[in-house]
């Protein structure tokens, strides 16, 4: 396989008719990355993918493949290969006839493409599938057929479109974990999209965030989980309780935000965000679930304390989760509940609604972000 | 226009344009302009065309309303009669075709399926594998003198001598109406087997009668089939010239027979295409009558 | 409300025998007829069974040369109409939606438009085209088959294109991508992923086109010049006089077309069957083996037993000799005649006896005819029965009349059957009273032109 090749996509905005998909997209993908575009449905992240391999034309901009200009281009000429949603695999054909297409639009001889196709097979792990029909596999199995099929073609870059979306979840972690072993095994690029946040954090390299045509964040798993850059990050990914407020004060890369409803609380300063937060501005304050522990003395001074009520409680498995509802709930329609997931160690335990309860957090575990769109539901 | 050789690739793309322009180019638009175009000219040998002799008029047209000029009568009412009787007829096989097949359609398209209903659809279809002259053959040889009709009549009595069938234009309608029974039949069976039962079901639960059923729910439903079926056969029935020729008595000329005669013994070509051309805007004004009328449109007809 | 409903189920019983007896009753009676030795098609009276009427159609020149015609229009009308077809069901899904309908009224039209302006539009033009390019009359442009495929191309192509644009509707353009994705040029994804999906519908399409093609009539009759199709040959024969080996004709077809919906019925039916079993597609179209084909599958019996049928009664037919059930019915109608004769003679002596008793003021013979018989056994008539032209030559050739007698050929067995039946529809014989009535009411200079009774004369081609 070949080392890795870049893409680069630079000032690309895409648009069909005055409809902007994809609004000033600007992407540097090294080679041999695990790269992945996370987002909800219809914010574009399928658009760039087609630009890239072939099937759209960017309005304004470019995308460079291995440096190339890629502008003119179409998809049979592009070093891409893609693995389509609903995978695409040919219905008439068989599975050794499917994964050696691309040798046989070359003009390769039928023992050369029986022979590729029995290597590829054995490195899917489906030797005995060879003579069957798309129709007769599973969906593991068809899912790994197409990736076969995609990287006989031996391209640069192998693109994915939400490959994992129609399988269950056992399946779902065990293809994540195959997929990525795939990719540092072939050593090529792969740009992977998902709207599911586990796949994108646990097999990538690099992460982009996007929101209706925009890109948020690209950053390590990491940091757009821990250090997100715009408030729809914070809540697009993972699960975080928002709390709304206006800046009271700024210091040593800390805030202190008069919250709307949970009293007056600190955060830090998120460390990638473009647009710096002034004293009196809308602000918004994320605290993850796993980031709260119970209070061992309710201090009301302090400002790294919210108490609340106990609405319900729920056993998830590795965690106990408490919903909880602030105070001042009635007066204010911020209405969210606030969650807090305490890890089953054998000590938590399902708490009485009602029960009135101090949550602790530390600072450096919250950020305050420029209050701005959030990830509905 | 970029785009479509982007989709297409170069070879493909031209391929796909050439094969359309070519059928929609010479063989649908020009020869109809071209048959226009004749029938506003003289009768004139192939020396003589593109001559001081070629010019456009209508008499090729006023022929047909008028008669040669001379004609004692005012207006050529021969030809004229010809005409109004082919539209009449047609109307006719269409009305008894679309009453005769209503009730066939109506018990296909409601009964559920399965091997009953698809042995009918196949008995319905077999018939038109036969040639259509084979099929107006057939009516010709029941229909006539010692065919079964007659002889069945005279066995029981009913008559004494044989009816002489193919002069009272009697086997001439039978056997259009026979035609284009599947093309009447497909549409409304179509669009009568999209139609929920639960509806007829709940009409009839409610109290309706049948005739009720029919005329509120299901005619209404079934609009676009039972259109697209009339005018189809209409325009077979006006447009038919087998049957004529072969089931025709004397006093059953039909208009496309007159058409063919100027073709061949008549040698007047122009005035043949403008008899053509006044058949073809005589059922294009139909099918938009029709069209208008019902209030549907082209997307509906098809098969 | 029980009786109601049974009252009801009767009725539309009672209407589906009558509708599918109008539907499918012709058809019967007409192959029946091909089996009588009669030489009009008839079913009563029936006369002998025979086989006879196959080999007159076998040596018939004309509908066999009809027939080749009639292959060879429809080969090349497939072609043509299979490509148009497609490439107008191709670029439908792609035109601008404002095209759009614009583009499908135009390409339906053709359906719409009457067969005989297909036909007009069609000779005319290519005759101008022809005209301006200078060619000859002998040009291929004139040519018959070229013609008539043009023509029938027309429209058949609309027909195809609709079949094609229903099975379009369902083809997932994701494989298209993918195909070009992994490198295919567009001729490359158009052969190898779009065509095998389209292939059921342009076996559907080309059988489709082809019965179209060859059972076309409006059309083809301006455009086939010198090479008249089956369909043109045969309605050429309403003048020349219809024998029963049309009839044989009609039958041949029906039992093909009854032999191939079985075999059609019979596959569904497996590959319906297999599906519902959990077998995979590919396993369908392959082979099966032969025993399995008849479980759950009626068709499959019917069809057995149609095959099986049609060999016994092949068999029969080759050993089957109708000549000497002939030969006692022709003493039959012979001894018949004979006793009508004398019984005629008969009556004849008494009314002249009455003549001679009573004067000749009496006798007021019909001006035509002597005898009740008419003017059937004068000599001149005997010939004018069947039609203008003599029935095939070969049946002539093959009975020779072995009765001279002074009754001319009245008994020979060719002229034995046009005597009871043939007289009155043959256009020969009616055809002089009914155009001295027609000519006078169409006092027309073009003559009789347009008299009914000339319609026949109609000559083919130009």
């Amino acid at each position: 396989m070949s080392a890795g090749v870049g893409v680069d996509l630079q000032d690309m905005w895409i648009k069909f008719g005055d409809y902007v998909a994809v609004r000033d997209a600007n992407v540097n993908i090294a080679g041999g990355e695990f790269f992945s575009f996370l987002g909800g449905s219809g914010c574009g992240k399928t658009t760039i993918l087609r630009a890239v391999s072939g099937f759209l034309e960017p309005a304004e901009g470019k995308v460079l493949i291995g440096g190339q200009d890629m502008a003119g281009k179409g998809p049979n000429e592009r070093p891409t290969a893609l693995i389509f949603q609903n995978l695409a695999l040919f219905p008439l054909m068989k599975v050794w006839e499917n994964i050696t297409f691309s040798m046989e639009v070359r003009g390769a001889s039928k023992a050369e493409r029986q022979k590729r196709a029995d290597e590829l097979l054995d490195m899917i792990a489906l030797p005995d599938q060879r003579d069957k029909y798309p129709s007769e596999l599973s969906g593991g199995q068809k899912q790994r057929v197409a990736i076969a099929r995609a990287l006989c073609a031996q391209p640069d870059v192998l693109l994915l479109d939400e490959p994992l979306s129609a399988l269950y979840l056992k399946l779902r972690q065990h293809m994540r974990t195959e997929l990525r072993e795939i990719q540092q095994r072939v050593g090529i690029t792969f740009i992977y999209i998902t709207h599911d946040q586990g796949e994108a954090l646990t097999m990538s390299d690099s992460v982009a965030v996007m929101r209706t045509a925009v890109i948020d964040q690209i950053a390590d798993g990491r940091s757009i989980y821990d250090d997100p850059a715009t408030s729809f990050v914070a809540s697009f990914v993972g699960e975080n309780n928002m709390f709304g407020g206006k800046v009271k004060s700024i210091a040593d890369g800390q805030v202190i935000i008069e919250t709307n409803r949970t009293g007056t609380l600190r955060a830090r300063l998120s460390g990638t965000c473009k647009t710096p937060l002034k004293v009196g501005d809308k602000a918004m304050m994320f605290i993850r679930p796993e980031t709260f522990k119970i209070a061992d003395q309710k201090d009301d001074a302090s400002d790294t304390q919210i108490t609340a009520h106990v609405r319900h409680s729920e056993f998830e498995g590795q965690s106990y989760n408490v919903f909880l509802e602030s105070y001042r709930l009635l007066e204010d329609a911020d209405g969210k509940e606030i969650k807090m997931a305490l890890t089953n160690r054998g000590e938590a335990r399902l708490y009485e609604p009602g029960t009135e309860m101090t949550l602790q957090y530390e600072a450096a575990q919250a950020v305050a972000l420029p209050a701005g769109a959030v990830a509905t539901e | 226009m970029k785009d479509y050789f982007r989709t297409n690739g170069q070879v493909m793309g031209w391929g796909l344009l050439l094969a359309v322009g070519f059928w929609v180019i010479l063989l649908i638009v020009l020869p109809q302009i071209s048959m226009l175009d004749f029938s506003f000219r003289n009768n004139l040998p192939p020396p003589e065309m593109g001559g001081p002799k070629d010019v456009y008029k209508i008499a090729n047209y006023k022929y047909l309303v008028f008669g040669a000029p001379g004609n004692e009568d005012g207006y050529n009412r021969v030809d004229l009669l010809v005409f109004l009787r082919t539209l009449l007829a047609a109307a006719a096989v269409t009305i008894f075709d679309l009453v005769l097949c209503y009730p066939i359609a109506y018990f296909l398209g409601q009964s559920p399926g399965g091997g009953f209903t698809r042995v009918l659809v196949l008995l319905l279809i077999i018939p038109y594998w036969i040639n259509e002259i084979l099929r107006a053959f057939a009516f010709r040889i029941i229909f006539g003198d010692t065919g079964v009709i007659n002889e069945f009549m005279m066995l029981f009595g009913l008559i004494d001598r044989p009816i002489d069938f193919i002069r009272e234009n009697i086997a001439l309608y039978a056997g259009l109406g026979y035609a284009y029974i599947l093309l009447m039949i497909f549409p409304m069976y179509n669009v009568i087997e999209s139609l929920d039962r639960n509806q007829i079901e709940a009409a009839r639960d409610m109290g309706a009668s049948w005739w009720m059923i029919h005329r509120r729910i299901v005619i209404p439903f079934a609009k676009p089939g039972i259109s697209s079926g009339c005018t189809m056969v209409f325009m077979l029935s006006a447009g038919a010239l087998a049957a004529p020729q072969i089931l025709g008595g004397p006093s059953s000329l039909w208009f496309t027979q007159l058409i063919y005669q100027w073709f061949n013994t008549g040698g007047n070509w122009t005035q043949g295409s403008a008899y053509a051309v006044v058949l073809l805007l005589t059922c294009i004004v139909i099918v938009l009558a029709v069209m208008r009328l019902f209030k549907v449109n082209m997307g509906d007809i098809g098969k | 409300m029980r009786s109601q409903s049974l009252l009801i189920r009767i009725g539309v019983a009672f209407y589906l025998v009558l509708f599918f007896s109008y539907l499918l009753g012709p058809l019967i009676l007409m192959s029946i007829t091909g089996f009588n030795s009669s030489s009009f098609p008839q079913v009563t009276p029936w006369e002998v069974l025979s086989f006879e009427w196959f080999s007159v159609l076998y040596n018939d020149d004309r509908i066999i040369n009809g027939l080749k015609n009639s292959v060879i229009v429809g080969f090349f009308t497939v072609i043509l109409s299979l490509i148009m077809g497609l490439a107008g069901a191709l670029m439908l899904t792609q035109i601008w939606r404002k095209l759009r309908s614009t583009f499908y009224t135009v390409i339906i039209a053709p359906i719409l438009v009457p067969g005989v302006v297909i036909g007009i539009s069609t000779l005319v033009f290519w005759d101008r085209i022809n005209v301006m390019l200078g060619l000859s009359d002998d040009s291929f442009l004139h040519n018959g088959i070229v013609l008539t495929v043009l023509g029938q191309s027309t429209f058949i192509a609309s027909y195809c294109m609709l079949v094609f644009v229903a099975r379009l509707q369902r083809y997932d353009t994701g494989l298209s991508e993918a195909a070009l994705d992994l490198g295919a040029t567009h001729v490359q994804t158009f052969r190898k992923i779009q065509l095998p999906f389209l292939m059921p519908a342009i076996g559907s399409a080309a059988v489709l086109a082809f019965l179209a093609s060859f059972e076309n009539y409006n059309t083809t009759t301006f455009t086939f010049q010198k090479y008249p199709t089956l369909t043109i040959e045969l309605v050429q024969k309403v003048r020349y006089g219809i024998n029963p080996s049309i009839s044989v004709l009609a039958f041949i077809i029906v039992s093909l077309t009854i032999f191939f919906a079985l075999v059609h019925e019979v596959r569904t039916r497996r590959a319906q069957l297999a599906v519902a079993n959990g077998a995979p597609v590919g396993a369908v179209s392959g082979g099966g083996k032969l025993t399995n084909v008849f479980a759950g599958n009626p068709a499959a019996v019917v069809l057995a037993l149609f095959i099986a049928t049609a060999l016994a009664v092949f068999a029969y037919a080759q050993v089957y000799d109708p000549e000497p059930a002939k030969a006692v019915l022709l003493k039959k109608k012979r001894a018949d005649q004979q006793k009508r004769i004398k019984a005629l003679q008969e009556r004849l002596r008494q009314q002249r006896l009455r003549e001679q008793m009573s004067g000749p003021k009496a006798l007021k013979p019909p001006k035509k005819s002597l005898t009740p018989f008419g003017n059937v056994f004068a000599p001149k008539n005997l010939n004018q029965v069947g039609g203008k032209r003599k029935p095939e030559p070969v049946s002539k050739k093959k009975r020779k009349s072995p009765f001279p007698s002074p009754f001319g050929n009245v008994f020979a067995p060719t002229n034995l059957d046009k005597v009871g039946g043939g007289k009155n529809k043959q256009p020969g014989a009616g055809r002089t009273t009914r155009e001295k009535r027609t000519k006078r009411k169409h006092r027309s200079p073009f003559g009789n032109v347009f008299d009914p009774g000339n319609l026949k004369k109609v000559q083919p081609g130009k």
